[in-house]
């Protein structure tokens, strides 16, 4: 053990209760760090697995239109700009199979399906809703999404052999009074046709399951009058966070707008994102006290300590040892706390995970969901080493600047 | 010069004011010392004459406003402060006039802490070192007591083996004899006069006891700031 050290620890003992005070600030701010990034990026996660499993990790859609690039070619930067909003789109995806098979070729694609949609209204023995009709290609579509995990009632395989089956949320068949095996009638552009339920599914996003009906894709052509094209290509991806850069190549070479699933569910994202930071920040409170508890207690210890630093001085060690000797007592503060708040942090966020919490709207989910990432532990354990170093740098410099002959003599302040 | 390699320290028209503003004092007037190794030298003197000013000064714990300290043939007036406190660790010991001991620490460990620090010894040569010196202040029983749990003139003891530690070749000590009874006063006096000799160390001791002063191989008279 170096000599530093061992005078550290044992001047550390000599003001327990002090340096008690800001390890327990340490634990307090390292452990509820954890845990609040524990659950708001455990909320992130499953809204974006939500998300994931219900629209995939990208959208093809839209034809860009050639015409206008040619316009403004051999311009300077700002023509890049206003050619960018200048882009001109034809709705909907006019050669699906084209699209699928070219997306082939890029290695993160895990999966692509066609869906054509359209706007419906559900006419039930008691009410009528509004709502969405999505022409889906099963098999590829349940390699784009969870649509089969999602299903609380019935089964895929009935909607499979049911050529006039559909799939429908859950909050639409509450509100219709509909249940597996009950019939209802789609109408759009004027024709009707009758629809039997073959399954319930439930995202937990409201907005999905108040609104879709899956039906299969040749039923929503003769529905929607659209006998070739469909609204979009969802795709999937092995890595789901390349999205962004794929969807700009795949932009390029297919000539049609690709949309990734952060730009389209930004705004969630966003507000996932502000709490997480804004609760960081808001527990880095007790990381703040943390370091003041230190500040106080070496400044407390070099008081006291005076005389022994002008013996240390005087027997041959240098400023840089006494700086040395009192951040060492902070260090080893530092230490326990990040390690016992680390602990802390970990058991909440095993406690927390069990109580329940019943959420649907964005999500559906009956406990709290965390996430367990070791970097809340790093970014936890770094905020505080950086609150309570800085704090006692102050005390540990100021300690080794005192000359040993003004201790002495009493005049050292 | 032949002569000046005898000299383990020289202090050349040495002056120090302290306080500030109205009640600035000049407590060190010009004083001229020097200090052969092998020699034991006592510097006596009315309290308040500035003893305690002047060996601050030898021991490199102080700057001088004026004058010059050579340790050991190199100038260390005007160095800085690395040189100065490596200066301490490896040439000087100092006894302090209030007897300081790290009270948290052992009477072993506070012998064995400058050791530690100039690191030139095993931990077990370090180890038996301490516990040599802490028997030739009469401590030897005590080495595990700390500071707290040992009376004030066997804490100047340990600080005086303290001061030996690292083989210093000047050991400066501020009335090392000050706090104790005749017979451990005999003792530690017999026991640097001996190292003086027997490993050539030069000896700059405080004291108010005559028979002590006398005992040494010089006494310097001081007086108002000025050797007399
Ligand atoms: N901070 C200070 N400000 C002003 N004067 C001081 C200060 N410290 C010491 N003095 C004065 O300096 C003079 C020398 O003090 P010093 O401690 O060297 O005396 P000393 O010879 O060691 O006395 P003693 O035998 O009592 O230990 C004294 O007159 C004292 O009053
Ligand atoms: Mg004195």
């Amino acid at each position: 053990m170096s000599p530093n050290l061992r005078i550290a620890l044992r001047f550390l003992t000599a003001k327990k209760r002090a340096m008690l005070m800001s390890l327990s600030c340490t634990v307090l701010g390292v452990g509820l760090f954890v845990l609040t990034q524990a659950t708001t990026s455990g909320f992130e996660e499953f809204f974006i697995k939500t998300i994931l499993g219900t629209d995939g990790a990208m959208r093809i859609e839209d034809k860009i239109q050639d015409t206008l690039r040619q316009m403004t070619a051999g311009g300077g930067s700002d023509f890049q700009i206003s050619q960018r909003q200048g882009l001109k789109y034809i709705e909907g995806v006019e050669e699906p199979k084209l699209i699928i098979n070219a997306l082939k070729d890029f290695s993160n694609v895990s999966g692509a399906a066609p869906v054509l949609r359209g706007s419906v209204l559900v006419r039930a023995d008691f009410k009528n809703e509004s709502a969405q009709v999505f022409g889906i290609s099963l098999e590829e579509h349940l390699k784009v999404s969870d649509l089969g995990r999602q299903i609380v009632q019935g089964d895929v395989a009935t909607f499979r052999e049911q050529p006039t089956g559909a799939l429908m949320g859950r909050v639409l068949a509450d509100r219709l009074q509909l249940s597996t095996g009950s019939t209802f009638i789609l109408e759009a552009q004027g024709q009707r046709m009758r629809y039997t339920v073959s399954a319930i599914y439930e995202t937990g996003v409201a907005d999905i399951d108040k609104m879709r009906v899956y039906v299969h894709l040749s039923e929503a052509r003769s529905l929607l009058k659209k006998p070739s094209g469909v609204s979009f290509v969802q795709v999937n991806l092995f890595e789901k966070d390349r999205a962004p850069q794929n969807s700009i190549q795949i932009q390029d070479v297919l000539k049609h707008s690709a949309k990734p699933w952060q730009e389209r569910e930004k705004s969630w994202l966003s507000t996932f994102r502000a709490l997480r930071i804004s609760s960081a920040i808001t527990v880095s409170v007790f990381t703040l006290i943390a370091g003041l508890a230190m500040f106080n207690t070496l400044a407390m210890i070099v008081l006291e300590k005076t005389k022994d630093i002008a013996i240390l001085r005087s027997m041959g060690y240098e400023r840089r040892d006494i700086t040395q000797i009192f951040l060492w007592q902070a260090g080893i503060v530092l230490a326990i706390g990040a390690f016992l708040g680390c602990v802390v942090g970990a058991l909440s966020t095993l406690g927390v995970s069990y109580m329940p919490l019943p959420i649907s709207g964005i999500f559906k989910t009956e406990t709290f969901v965390v996430s367990w990432n070791i970097w809340h532990y790093v970014q936890a354990i770094a905020t505080a080493a950086l609150m309570v170093m800085i704090a006692s740098l102050i005390p540990a410099r100021r300690a080794a600047r005192l000359e040993p002959g003004d201790i002495v003599r009493g005049t050292a302040q | 010069m032949a002569d000046s390699a005898n000299f383990a320290l020289r202090c050349d028209n040495l002056h120090r004011y302290l306080g500030q503003d109205d009640a600035r004092v000049h407590v060190l007037k010009g004083v001229s010392f020097e200090a052969r190794r092998g020699q034991v030298y006592a510097i006596v003197g009315p309290s308040g004459c500035g003893k305690s000013t002047l060996l601050y000064l030898l021991g490199l714990l102080d700057q001088p406003d004026g004058g010059e300290i050579e340790i050991n043939g190199s100038k260390m007036s005007n160095t800085d402060d690395l040189a100065r406190t490596a200066a301490r660790g490896e040439h000087i010991g100092f006894v302090f006039q209030f007897h300081f001991l790290m009270l948290e620490f052992t009477a072993l460990e506070n012998v064995m802490m400058p050791m530690r620090k100039l690191g030139r010894l095993s931990l077990p040569e370090m180890t038996d070192r301490a516990h040599s010196l802490l028997a030739s202040v009469g401590l030897g029983e005590k080495t595990h007591r700390l500071g707290t749990q040992l009376s004030g003139g066997e804490q100047q003891r340990v600080a005086v083996a303290r001061a030996l530690a690292n083989q210093p070749s000047i050991i400066l000590a501020d009335e090392p004899t000050g706090n104790l009874d005749v017979k451990n006063s005999a003792l530690v006096f017999d026991l640097l006069t001996r190292l003086a000799k027997e490993n050539g160390q030069a000896v700059v001791l405080v004291t108010h006891n005559p028979e002590i002063a006398q005992r040494c191989d010089l006494t310097r008279p001081m007086r108002d700031g000025l050797f007399v």
